[in-house]
């Protein structure tokens, strides 16, 4: 049936062309939509839109890339959804209010901050139980633990510190003082090196991990724009140590630093109150949340230029990219 | 054949250097768009964006915005400019000189209003180059794409300056056209702000704005150059270009200025 082998073969091709061209997908959480918008990178446009627990707010990705982390704040519960079938599969107790998280290397343990109980909830994702609750500051905020393992990092919004939490044992060991109204903190790949923002403060601090002093204070200004609007918020380190990028809030600009020199090499113009960013998988893109104008704006890293900003839902909040 | 090449070559020639000539007047078509640019637009100081607008693909800056319509603002006043110059040449004998030709009347008019027209976009040209290197970065091919829409409107604007000329008696009345014609037809269209934006202050000036011949223009270079059509814009500067010129050769009476001072 010699029809019958062109169509399987017509097929075969096509099915293989879009293997091969399987674009990045982004997970984008709409506050006020209770829902997460799914972007297409190739078409770049927003494809489906998800519905979630309510006012999710904080995305991870477990490191296979097989499961999304949804802090569904108002819901007071971590969602766990399946992007292969895009269905929630569980609910972790992540205690009240969960706001930012982050993952343990070892894929297990989720360390999730808790706005209002000041404390930091540690997960078993499998066991789908609570490790430890550690207490912190006052509004916790940013989570990080390093790329080794060793340090679980929490931000506390009216305290202003970071909060140094070991993770062999998961105590509070530490704390550093930075500048007001922490809201995200992001290590280096080698885990020597901490950034932290200061919404408030306007500030980005980087901090010596080991020392856990701070090296460096960051400040930033830009023309026409007044300096009560500059609020720093989120913070993304390209992996080649080259760039470091923070986004301003309202000031709808995201900052390029150098990350090397700590020079601020430029301001991208993006949607209105811009918070948190995210990586396409070789990092030719950046993705930025503008949570009042309800889009994400895509950034050409290579050109560090704009090229275009895509409608979600209401006040975009997280995002994450899947290859 | 060649006599027609011979006759359009001898008016851009013309055009050319008296373009070459007068360069004060080169510098003040360049100077007012850039007075705009960086005067008015940092006044203005919305470096916390626009909102998104075709064909813009993500948020711009004010300066980024007004780019096109002061790109054909220098049309507009060089297309008035030369119904001014066709005013002096005809009171001053040179267009009487010109049009001996036995060559058709229709292809000498046409052949003015081109060469005023490639004049006009040299100085685009220069201008784009400047607000280039002040930061407003259209896609490179866009300048290209932006060549033939930039012509077109330059004849429109060219072909309506010489159809108002032939209505104007004297010199001194170029005041008159900046006031009835330059600047409504500058401000009430879209060079310097989007039209929803006109929309929300008042429903009746928006609708002046959108019919506005000049707002099309503008439209149509804004989209070629970020290489978008424009297609609306495309057929009514198309239209209007054919009807101007038409109105203008059939309107055109060489004796005019003189039969109506004499009479």
């Amino acid at each position: 049936m010699p029809r019958t082998a062109l169509a399987t073969a017509i097929a075969l091709a096509f099915s293989l062309a879009a293997g091969s061209a399987a674009a990045a997908t982004a997970y984008v959480s709409n506050e006020k939509d209770d829902s997460i918008s799914v972007i297409d990178l190739d078409k770049m446009e927003t494809v489906e839109t998800l519905q979630v627990g309510m006012r999710p707010r904080g995305l991870t990705l477990s490191h296979d890339n097989k499961l999304l982390y949804i802090c569904a704040s108002d819901s007071d519960t971590v969602q766990v959804m399946d992007l292969a079938t895009r269905q929630i599969i569980k609910q972790l107790p992540s205690g009240a209010d969960p706001e930012q998280f982050a993952l343990h290397p070892n894929n297990k343990w989720l360390y999730i901050s808790n706005e209002d109980d000041a404390l930091v909830t540690v997960v078993d994702v499998d066991k789908e139980e609570v490790l430890a609750q550690i207490d912190v500051g006052v509004e916790p905020e940013g989570m990080a633990v390093s790329p080794d393992g060793k340090w679980a990092v929490n931000t506390s919004e009216t305290t202003n510190m970071l909060h140094w939490i070991d993770t062999s044992t998961n105590e509070l060991v530490d704390n550093t003082l930075v500048d007001q109204r922490p809201r995200h903190v992001e290590f280096t790949k080698d885990s020597k090196l901490l950034w932290a923002s200061a919404e408030i403060g306007g500030t980005v601090s980087v901090v010596d991990v080991d020392k856990r002093e701070i090296l460096k204070t960051l400040t930033f200004k830009i023309k026409g724009v007044h300096p009560d609007k500059v609020q720093p918020v989120g913070i993304k380190l390209s992996s080649d140590g080259k760039y470091a990028f923070v986004a301003l809030g309202p000031a709808n600009h995201i900052a390029v630093i150098d990350a090397k020199t700590y020079e601020v090499l430029d301001y991208l113009l993006v949607g209105r109150r811009v918070w948190h960013m995210a990586f396409n998988p070789d990092e030719s893109l950046l993705l930025t949340t503008n949570g009042v104008s309800g889009d994400v704006s895509v950034i050409d890293v290579a050109k560090l230029k704009v090229t275009k900003s895509i409608k979600v839902g209401r006040y975009p909040w997280g995002v994450v990219v899947t290859p | 054949m060649t006599i027609y090449w011979e006759c359009l070559r001898g008016i851009v020639l013309r055009e050319w250097l008296r373009f070459v000539q007068q360069r004060s007047r080169f510098f003040s078509a360049l100077v007012r768009p850039l007075l705009w640019l960086v005067v008015f637009a940092a006044g203005f100081r919305a470096a916390l964006g626009i909102a998104i607008i075709e064909p813009y693909d993500t948020y711009i800056t004010y300066e980024t915005y007004i780019v096109p319509g002061l790109a054909c603002m220098i049309l507009l006043f060089n297309g008035m400019q030369g119904s001014l110059s066709m005013v002096y040449d005809r009171e001053m004998g040179s267009m009487r000189v010109l049009l001996t030709s036995p060559l058709p009347r229709s292809f000498l008019l046409t052949s003015k209003l081109l060469a005023t027209a490639l004049i006009s976009l040299l100085q685009v040209y220069a201008f784009l180059a400047i607000a280039w290197f002040y930061g407003v970065q259209p896609p490179p091919l866009g300048l290209i794409v932006a060549l033939p829409a930039l012509l077109l409107v330059a004849l429109m604007l060219s072909a309506l300056g010489l159809l108002l000329s032939n209505g104007i008696r004297q010199l001194e009345n170029f005041a008159g056209v900046m006031n009835f014609v330059i600047f409504p037809m500058f401000f009430l269209s879209s060079a310097l702000y989007p039209l929803w934006k006109m929309r929300e202050a008042s429903e009746w000036l928006y609708w002046i704005c959108a019919i506005n011949p000049f707002t099309h223009a503008v439209e149509l270079v804004r989209n070629a150059l970020y290489l978008r059509l424009a297609p609306t814009a495309l057929v009514v500067c198309l239209g209007l270009t054919l009807l101007f010129s038409l109105l203008a050769v059939i309107s055109f009476n060489p004796q005019h200025a003189a039969l109506r001072r004499a009479a």
